[in-house]
């Protein structure tokens, strides 16, 4: 375990890890409540997870100064397996998705991300913050005027208080003002308290409570695989962005092993999977925040706002707490992508959209990730299968030269075969693969056939400007070699 | 010689500030520019997304970086350049004081009345806050 306990990481940056785990852990309250909402379950079980995983992560995570904690693309996986079979399944599924996460940290995993294609993890992105903004929605239905004006003014103090002062957060003002107004005006509205059971106890450790069965397994583990990719998804992806914000390099492979610790962990102390988050990240970096203590103090003064201040914790209106999901959605949402969406390649703004789509209509990350990467592979495959043949009729017409230039695989050799006139009335063709590429069995069939097409036409054929690859194919299973070439 | 630092931030104002320093740059071979640009957590973000990680973000921010140098270069300035991180502001004006520069240059948006009163504009604090003359180009 190298690096985990050197004191560069931990004590490098004393004061400006603990200021700026204090603000993470301010904005982080919040968020673990309203992504319990979404998921469905009791506050706690999203302040517990950002407790637990934000103070695992601290010890055995791979990117220092990153922040941990239960998230909007975890959540909304949740939401049918905490509806259908209830809470225990859910911690049983954070186990599992903990054991799968180790697995993929300890066979080193990690480096597949560079086969999600960046128009898939722009959508990504962009779907998660349009999910958290309609999952607010849902506080609006059947809410009076009130509600309308209590989110405009969090909204409001959210954008406008930083102009005058950035001392304080001002998502931390908005949210004491507005629950202050509501509390001293006596307004009538949803508090966070209406949502579920908020306890100012500390997680305990339990097994979940379920049946250790091969049908328990069944139903969690379809769940499991979709929070184990989304959850790594995210985290290296913060990973990276708190790589370049900090200008410093991280281990991405004990970052994977670090989540699975984290969400074994969680899962045994009440809490929902978790992973990285790219905002709670951003804000602790933009603190000051650099190293391992930046993440431990956010979780640990996290559970002592709620020991200390959960009675008033659940009367922050609904409304307040609707406002900052708004904010955290709209700074979420990468609005570079629309404005590049212009000059990039149209076949990566479908992706991007495809993914966002998928995403809005299932409401699964995981889901919308892999019809982005299988339509990236298909416009990938498109795009590389078009295979260009010139040819010139050489010495009076009797020989006959085929210039190849392109790809040839499965997915081009339809269209190459398309290209040669077998019936011409030739003494011989020559076939010049100086500009081409033999990938696979289908392509050393494709040979193999019009070597045999010329044949029967009685026409003489020659091979030529093969490239070392194309050559070992067509030895190993084409019929080339025969033919003395 | 004289020391010059230019703000780059890859926009046009900035490039216009860049043009600002060679044009009174009086002899070229008595004066270095630092080109210097910063990366904040926001920046990070979207550069990942769309570079796909750190390395290749760094070195698209060095390639523009480089093809601005270039610029300066052929004047026959020497040219060095510098890529930081952290708020934009607050690190401009610690990299500016650090150094004894004679004069420090960055573009200016150019927004309006009502948006500069409510937003500020980092221009100002450099103005504010840097030890050198500084001169914002319109």
């Amino acid at each position: 375990m190298k690096g985990v306990f050197t004191k560069e990481e931990w004590f490098g940056n004393i004061r400006g890890d603990v200021l700026a785990g204090i603000v993470v852990a301010l904005a982080l309250i919040p968020e673990a409540i309203a992504f319990s909402i979404i998921a469905g379950v009791d506050p706690m079980v999203g302040l517990y997870a950002s407790f637990c995983i934000a103070v695992v992560i601290s010890f055995v995570g791979g990117r220092p100064g990153m922040i941990s904690a239960a998230t909007g693309a975890m959540a909304l996986l949740m939401v049918t397996l905490v509806a259908d079979h209830g809470l225990q399944y859910l911690f049983a599924a954070t186990v599992l998705t903990g054991i799968l996460q180790i697995f993929a940290g300890v066979f080193k995993l990690a480096k597949y991300m560079k086969f999600i294609p960046r128009s898939v993890m722009i959508g990504f992105v962009n779907a998660l913050a349009i999910l958290i903004f309609m999952a607010q929605i849902d506080h609006f239905v059947g809410e009076s005027w009130i509600m309308y004006a209590l989110v405009a003014l969090t909204l409001a103090i959210i954008y406008l208080l930083p102009l005058l002062t950035k001392a304080v957060p001002s998502t931390l003002v908005a949210i004491i003002v507005v629950t202050a107004i509501v509390i001293f005006m006596n307004i009538g509205v949803r508090t966070v308290g209406d949502m579920g059971a908020l306890t100012q106890t500390l997680p305990m450790f339990l097994i979940p409570d379920i049946p250790l069965t091969f049908e328990t397994l069944q139903i969690i583990f379809p769940y499991a695989v979709a929070l184990t990719v989304v959850g790594l998804l995210e985290s290296l992806l913060t990973a990276s962005i708190v790589d370049d914000a900090t200008d410093t390099d991280s281990d991405k492979n004990m970052e994977t092993r670090g989540q699975g610790i984290a969400n074994v962990v969680t899962g045994f102390f009440g809490g929902m999977a978790g992973c990285a988050m790219i905002g709670q990240s951003i804000i602790n970096v933009k603190s000051g925040g650099r190293g391992r203590l930046s993440t431990l103090v956010a979780g640990i003064f996290l559970m002592f706002l709620i020991v200390i201040l959960g009675g008033v914790v659940v009367q922050i209106p609904m409304a307040a707490l609707a406002g900052v999901m708004i904010m955290v959605s709209i700074s979420t949402f990468d609005w570079s992508s629309l404005k590049t969406m212009h000059i990039v390649p149209k076949t990566d703004v479908a992706v991007m959209v495809v993914t966002v789509a998928v995403v809005v209509y299932t409401h699964d990350l995981s889901q919308g990730v892999l019809a982005g990467v299988v339509l990236s592979a298909l416009f990938f495959a498109a795009k590389i299968s078009k295979v260009k043949v010139m040819s010139l009729l050489v010495n009076d017409g009797n020989k006959r030269i085929y210039y190849i230039r392109g790809q040839i695989f499965f997915a081009s050799v339809t269209e190459f075969l398309e290209e040669f006139k077998f019936s011409e009335d030739v003494e011989e063709v020559e076939l010049d693969f100086s500009a081409a590429h033999l990938w696979d069995d289908s392509a050393a069939g494709a040979i193999d056939k019009i070597e045999m097409k010329f044949k029967q036409n009685n026409t003489k054929i020659h091979f030529k400007g093969l490239n070392i690859e194309s050559k070992d194919l067509m030895n190993k299973i084409g019929g080339l070699s025969n033919n003395g070439h | 010689m004289k020391k010059i630092m230019v703000a780059i931030d890859g926009s046009e104002h900035a490039e216009r500030a860049l043009q600002k320093a060679i044009s009174i740059t009086a002899s070229p071979e008595e004066s270095s520019i630092d080109l210097v640009y910063v990366v904040d957590g926001d920046k990070s973000k979207s550069d990942v997304l769309h570079y796909g990680d750190s390395d290749t973000a760094r070195y698209k921010r060095e390639k523009m970086l480089e093809k601005n140098a270039d610029i300066a270069r052929q004047k026959g300035i020497q040219v060095s350049i510098e890529i930081l991180h952290g708020d934009p502001a607050e690190t401009l004006i610690s990299f500016a004081n650090s150094k004894s520069y004679d004069l420090v240059l960055v573009g200016s948006r150019g927004r309006n009345k009502l948006q500069t009163m409510l937003l500020g504009s980092v221009s100002h604090k450099l103005v504010k806050y840097i030890d050198a003359p500084v001169m914002v180009v319109k």
